[in-house]
């Protein structure tokens, strides 16, 4: 059984066909990237693996369980932490406190009017922290974050769930070469350690072919090609997408077009 | 069982009043429409057409010409409000459509407040009907029922404003501009139009809208001073119901509301409002965003939000400074005259109450414009308790909480659905609500009057005792709720203010959190009112009123709402100050409204965070030397 399997999913919005019959599975330790051109239904596929759309037919099963339209809250207490392209931390926090936010909702103590939350899984925090290496910001607002950090930060949420399967959106969106590719050797370091299945889209052809298992390939809502990323690269109707198509240039105009 | 041609009546009744609704709805959601401004003023803009119409439609009658000079007079009222919004729009909007959603709703309620005085002192306190139609004074015989002919003309009005509108939007340059405004703003100001004139020609079409609402009632509604606030809740209603910016879905709301009221009135006389929440509620669950809006763009980059943002923890000058606030509110009554300490309880009531609304607003982002609608149902809840039912001090203080905190969790379902802008429409048009029925159902609530009565338990019946009793309970409760703020309950309000989608994807059910911070605001703010109610001894609509709203968000604006004991010093200080000068000025509205306006205008970003920009600039100016 797959850690993830998502099977025959698909979406229209209107006339619009974002995601056509898209099965794929993502295995524990291992990281599976979804890349196409602009449109292609890269973030719908993943809105829908999330919770935050409901397909109109298909499965997504977590670990057996069906989680098809399910809203992301309960996804995430099933073992699915996420990051999104547009980071989402809580800026009126320090870095700690955004971490120990998560710590405590996966402890069910959202509730709580007792004790005060300062201290409250403070050590944890600072665990999580260190492991992407923003420890020493621990107490510093996390508004005055460098984008690249505020990801490190939103990373280490994710994880403070204690997720089995993480799916990051446009992970390296809006960084710096550099700090994109520490990002991805930080994220595939942790998946690697801990056994933690990634689904990922990305623009960054460097982060995909340096760091993904397998690659899926996706144009107009359709799975065009899925396999190593050896295998991708030599494909022919790949090659043509990205090369012969009008997309070939866009991937870094899109990346700066993105918000 | 009612035959069918006086149902045929019932329904042209409604049709009648759903074109005035749509009338002055058009305006408020076409001006939102474009500068995304929900303008409280929009009210005031329909009380002057009423008042400018009866002047106006007086004396043109005087000349004669009948029913030309009657139409003429409604179109120069009409007319010379859209004027009064263009000045609106170029001395306050203009400078404002950056600033964060509270304040700007606050600067057009200041110039609710103000524009309250000066009708009051152009026309008086009385009720003026205008003059009657000339032409359409008599009734057509409709199966048998009598029907007033000017009624038929008010049905007609509503279609034609919708076809002219439709004209405009559709066959025009500025038409397409406000369409497309609408759709993308930023996107209309990149393309170079003129954005200035777009909204300054915007809130003349809105404002005249207003205006031509308010004249064309007054042959059969008098003008009075209290018509802009009950027109703005209504008008709030058909915007929602209808979708925010939607012409034609304001023509519909105003429809299915019309027919609510003329035929709700057949079944439930007393309670046509409940009818009209019932169908406001249905709506938002179905389609949060009304019938033919658009649900909001999608999540950006996180911004900071306005309200508490860090919190400090106490060090040694606080806990003195806390100390030293302690000893002076336990020596108050031997220090103070009797009058000092009935102004030092009133300001602890309401400090509770402001206390529990930055609660909402500081800490979990829901920004409520009719909290007053829970301190008046502890109020009431208390005080009909005690003069009704004959309960004791006690049971009925304990009582307070609970029926606020009821209507809180009712009220709280419909309102964590929405947010931002909507939210705040939402929770002043169900305090409105609160307000009409304690105004209407006169033989329980005594109505304009209220209930006499309401009196302490014997051992608590002294100043200076009653001073004590509430003294304990709203520091006791306040310190429950501050304990909330630093609490991991806190904390996940904060996080869903923050970024919702974030919170939701670690597992917070933020609506839930929401409804339950709701529930423990309006349950505390109902304590501070019951306590009021038993200061006073008696009970009044002014409770509720949307007045009452304001003033606890001026505290909470006053004092500083990125602070958790703001609220506190706003409310001693606003209360301090309204109780002096309230007596000495007829103006008192006007000098709020005027301030209100003048803060925001200087401190765009609240004065605490106006101030701590200043200080942040002296700190670093301080580092560099």
């Amino acid at each position: 059984m797959s850690l993830l399997s998502v099977e025959g999913l698909s979406k229209s919005f209107g006339g619009v066909v974002a995601a056509k019959d898209v099965t794929f599975a993502v295995e524990g330790g291992r990281l599976l990237a979804i890349i196409g051109p602009n449109g292609a239904g890269k973030t719908t596929i993943f809105n829908m693996v999330g919770g935050q759309l409901a397909p109109d037919s298909g499965r997504v099963v977590l670990e057996g369980q069906d989680i098809t339209g399910r809203p992301p809250r309960r996804i995430w207490r099933l073992g699915a932490g996420r990051t999104f392209q547009v980071a989402q931390t809580f800026v009126s926090m320090t870095v700690a406190e955004n971490v120990q936010m998560a710590l405590v909702s996966r402890n069910g103590r959202t509730r709580a009017w007792w004790p005060e939350a300062q201290p409250l899984y403070r050590a944890e925090a600072l665990a999580l922290l260190g492991r992407v290496g923003m420890a020493a910001d621990a107490d510093r607002p996390s508004s005055e974050l460098a984008y690249g950090d505020v990801k490190r930060v939103e990373l280490a949420i994710a994880l403070a769930g204690a997720p089995k399967l993480l799916l990051m959106d446009e992970p390296t969106a809006g960084m710096a070469p550099k700090e994109r590719a520490q990002l991805m050797q930080l994220a595939a370091g942790i998946a690697r350690e801990r056994g933690i299945g990634i689904l990922f889209t990305e623009h960054d052809m460097d982060a995909v072919f340096g760091h993904a298992d397998e690659v899926i390939v996706l144009v107009r809502g359709e799975i065009i090609a899925a396999g190593a990323p050896r295998e991708v690269r030599a494909n022919t109707q790949v090659r043509e997408v990205y090369l012969g198509g009008s997309d070939a240039g866009g991937t870094r105009a899109e990346r700066r077009a993105a918000p | 069982m009612p035959d069918l041609s006086f149902l045929l009546v019932q329904m042209l009744n409604g049709l009648a009043s759903a074109s005035s609704l749509f009338i002055i709805s058009a305006g408020l959601t076409i001006v939102f429409g474009v500068t995304r401004i929900v303008n409280f003023a929009h009210g005031s803009f329909y009380m002057l057409g009423a008042y400018l119409g009866v002047s106006i439609i007086s004396r043109l009658l005087d000349l004669g010409w009948g029913f030309p000079m009657f139409l003429l007079g409604i179109l120069l009222a009409a007319l010379a409000v859209g004027v009064i919004g263009v000045v609106m729009e170029l001395v306050l909007l203009r400078r404002i459509y950056r600033v964060p959603e509270l304040f700007q709703l606050l600067a057009t309620f200041g110039v609710v407040l103000a524009v309250q005085d000066i009708v009051l002192k152009v026309w008086g306190p009385l009720d003026i009907l205008g003059p009657r139609a000339p032409g359409l004074r008599h009734a057509v015989d409709i199966f048998g029922h009598r029907f007033p002919a000017y009624e038929l003309f008010m049905i007609a009005m509503g279609p034609l404003v919708l076809g002219l509108l439709w004209l405009l939007m559709h066959k025009t340059r500025y038409g397409v501009l406000v369409r497309a405004a609408t759709q993308d703003r930023e996107m209309v100001g990149a393309l170079g139009v003129n954005q200035a004139l777009l909204f300054t020609g915007t809130l003349f079409l809105g404002a005249a809208l207003a205006g031509l609402g308010g004249a064309l009632q007054t042959p059969k509604l008098a003008a009075n001073p209290h018509m802009d606030i009950s027109v703005i809740a209504e008008t709030f209603v058909v915007t929602v119901v209808g979708g925010m910016g939607s012409v034609p879905g304001a023509f519909l709301a105003a429809l299915l509301i019309g027919q609510l009221q003329a035929f709700g009135i057949l079944i439930f006389p007393k309670i046509t409002l409940v009818l009209v929440f019932l169908l406001m509620a249905l709506v938002l669950v179905i389609r949060p965003w009304g019938l033919m809006g658009r649900p909001d763009a999608g999540h950006g980059r996180v911004v900071l939000p306005e309200g508490i943002l860090g919190l400090e923890r106490y060090g040694r000058p606080e806990y003195v400074l806390a100390g030293a606030a302690g000893v002076v509110l336990l020596a108050l009554p031997l220090i103070g005259d009797a009058y000092a300490v009935k102004v030092a309880i009133e300001v602890l009531c309401f400090a509770l109450a402001a206390f529990s609304l930055n609660f909402l607003i500081g800490v979990g982002g829901i920004v409520s414009f009719g909290h007053a609608a829970y301190f008046g149902l502890g109020a009431y809840g208390a005080g009909l308790l005690v003069t009704r039912l004959g309960f004791a001090m006690e049971p009925a203080l304990i009582a307070a909480p609970l029926i606020a905190g009821l209507g809180a969790a009712l009220f709280g379902f419909f309102v964590v659905r929405l947010t931002g802008i909507y939210l705040a429409m939402l929770t002043l048009a169900l305090a409105q609500i609160v307000y009409a029925v304690a105004f209407q159902w006169v033989e329980l609530t005594g109505g304009d009057n209220g209930v006499v009565g309401v009196w302490p338990s014997r051992w608590a019946a002294g100043r200076m005792v009653y001073y004590y009793l509430a003294l304990a309970v709203c520091v006791a409760a306040i310190l429950a709720l501050r304990r909330g703020i630093y609490a991991p309950f806190g904390y996940t309000l904060r996080a869903a203010r923050d970024s919702e989608l974030r919170a939701d994807a670690i597992g917070i059910d933020v609506r839930t959190h929401r409804w339950l911070a709701f529930t423990v605001a309006g349950a505390a703010a109902g304590l501070g009112g019951g306590l009021f109610a038993f200061s006073k001894g008696s009970i009044d609509p002014t409770l509720i009123a949307i007045p009452m709203s304001v003033d606890f968000l001026v505290m909470i604006l006053v004092g500083g709402l990125q602070t958790v004991v703001g609220p506190l010093v706003g409310a001693a200080f606003f209360h301090a100050i309204k109780d002096f000068f309230l007596p000495l000025t007829d103006y008192w509205r006007l000098l709020v409204g005027l301030a209100i306006i003048a803060i925001v205008l200087a401190f765009p970003r609240g004065i605490v965070g106006g101030l701590s920009g200043l200080w942040g600039r002296g700190e670093r100016a301080r580092a560099a030397a």
